[in-house]
């Protein structure tokens, strides 16, 4: 379709035109700072999260363990009040190879961002995060991983108290 | 297809000036739990669809629907959210139930208003990006031109302003969900530096966290749930054209259409000889005057003179806000219209404990979307 086109409609502007204010426009850097209440269950994960290990939620009703913790269960509606703690290994329920960043630059070494289903867990319950330690090209679904953590004086109660996870060989520590 | 629409079911959690106990969600499940008990429905049998009322702006998140489902009972159903306020989320809900779409539906609002801390900064993103931001004023200044110039063209006065702050906050002494009920007088309710000149700074509600939750049902379904359903008489909403410099700052076309919308559904004529009561935003104490005069409750410029008189106190001819208002309850944000109707169903319901007014029939319920907006919306409800 493009070919059929010898010049495109319309005035294209160019850096040039912006730098010489030959064009109205606006520049605002957007000022909103948000302190969200973490609350009772995420509060707890993250606390837990601190303290160098998984913390998930059990619905006696669908009998179904879940992480993070919630105070109710998204699928019977009834509270979620028992939780339990979770091994910090798991296994690749689908990941990525990232060439972008998050502020759009190419990258040669692309990220690997991965859901894992974390072990004692139900299935389809799991934590999002990044892969580490591994070639790209040896990711694959069904991998099995394990958390790295953070030195316990630099954890903040943060996901990212979790560095990565990384694969990990069956009776391995 | 319902005719008829009624609301069977209220819950709500807060008011609270902070809430750190509590996440967001946390507040909609414990607001949500409520209403479905007190409807008798399991949202995930019973519910056919969920509206929320958010900004995606307040909230932090885009796409605010995405975080709505679990904590309502609403995964895998229908559900959206809309950029309106809780007046504009329960006519979205009445419309899905007079459509025929939906037998039951669920409407929330809530405000976590003290988790954003650049909150007049977020507010001033309503302003006109190329004509009004640019300036770099508060937005609480639109509040100020308009209170400016409806003093001037109605005589109201700066003191028929502060009977407002004082009726609401009394009010709110006597409502266990209000935090800030107080006693004031007319000269400390005009203490202070002014935020906007005229506008002091105890004519602006204060903000409070809190979630409100109702369920809706079409009439056929109300019969069977509810042994005391609240009938939605007539629904309402309007905007304004937006601009700051062509604005009839005074007299509120929008206000007055979207009431006349549902005054013509509920076949009332004359307001004040069929609505036994209102509750009204009162984001600033003025508004509640502007407010009550564009509802067709009295002419122009008359409103001041009413409350100083004493018309609109919970013993007067048309008790106003005897819930507090957002004076006393705290602004909501976008769940402000769902605080005013929650009180109108109380009241309707007789449930409104030391505060419950005798013999009421018929009340309204009416929201504003704060500066700078010309957007409102209008509820009459009836036992």
């Amino acid at each position: 379709m493009t070919n059929k086109f010898k010049e495109f409609p319309g005035t294209p502007l160019s850096e040039g035109d912006f730098k010489e204010g030959k064009i109205l426009f606006y520049h605002d850097q957007m000022k909103a700072d948000f302190a969200w209440d973490t609350g009772v269950a995420i509060g707890s994960y993250l606390a837990a999260l601190k303290e160098g290990y998984l913390l998930g939620g059990y619905c006696q009703t669908c009998r179904k363990t879940v992480i993070p913790p919630r105070t109710v269960c998204e699928w019977c509606f009834r509270p979620m009040d028992s939780y339990v703690r979770l091994e910090d290994t798991g296994t690749v329920n689908t990941f990525s190879l990232c060439y972008v960043t998050w502020d759009v630059k190419r990258i040669k070494e692309p990220e690997l961002p991965a859901v894992i289903e974390i072990d004692g867990a139900s299935p389809l319950h799991g934590i999002m995060h990044k892969l580490g330690e591994v070639d790209p090209e040896d990711v694959h679904i069904g991998m099995r991983v394990r958390a790295v953590w953070k030195p316990p004086d630099e954890r903040e109660g943060a996901i990212t108290d979790i560095l990565y996870f990384k694969p990990f060989k069956e009776g391995e520590s | 297809m319902s005719e008829r629409v009624a609301i069977i079911g209220v819950g709500w959690a807060g008011y609270r000036p902070v809430s750190p106990e509590v996440s967001y969600k946390e507040w909609m499940y414990e607001a949500a739990v409520k209403a479905y008990a007190d409807a008798g429905v399991d949202p995930r049998r019973d519910v056919d669809s969920f509206v929320t009322v958010a900004e995606d702006f307040i909230e932090g998140t885009s796409i605010f629907d995405e975080y709505v489902p679990d904590q309502l009972g609403a995964a895998l159903k229908p559900v959206h959210t809309i950029g309106g306020d809780g007046l504009h989320g329960l006519a979205t809900g009445y419309m899905l139930i007079r459509t025929g779409l939906a037998n039951l539906v669920v409407v929330e609002g809530h405000s976590k208003a003290s988790n954003v801390l650049t909150l007049p900064e977020i507010t001033a993103y309503a302003q006109d990006p190329v004509l009004n931001r640019p300036l770099g004023l508060n937005t609480e200044f639109v509040a100020g031109l308009e209170m400016n110039r409806y003093l001037f063209e109605t005589g109201t006065s700066l003191e028929q302003c502060a009977a407002v702050v004082v009726k609401n906050r009394r009010n709110a002494l006597r409502n266990p969900l209000a935090p800030y009920g107080a006693d004031l007088t007319l000269d400390e309710a005009l203490e202070g530096p002014p935020l906007a000149w005229p506008l002091y700074h105890r004519h602006k509600s204060k903000h409070a966290d809190g979630a409100i939750v109702m369920v809706l049902a079409s009439g056929e379904r109300a019969e069977v749930l509810s042994h005391q359903p609240i009938w939605i008489l007539g629904m309402g909403w309007c905007n304004c054209a937006p601009s700051l410099e062509s604005r009839d700052w005074n007299e509120l076309r929008y206000i007055r259409k979207a009431a006349n919308m549902a005054y013509q559904q509920a076949g009332i004529v004359q307001p004040n000889l069929v609505i036994d009561f209102a509750e009204i935003d009162d984001t600033y104490a003025y508004k509640e005057l502007q407010h009550l005069e564009a509802l067709g409750f009295c002419r122009v410029g008359e409103a001041g003179y009413l409350t100083e008189e004493g018309a609109t106190e919970p013993e007067g001819e048309l008790p106003v806000n005897v819930s507090g208002g957002s004076l006393g309850m705290g602004n909501l944000l976008d769940a402000s219209g769902l605080a005013r109707a929650l009180e109108v169903v109380l009241q309707l319901r007789g449930e409104a404990g030391s505060r419950q007014l005798e013999e009421v029939e018929v009340g309204l319920a009416q929201s504003w979307r704060g500066v700078p907006t010309t957007s409102g919306a209008v509820a009459v409800m009836s036992h």
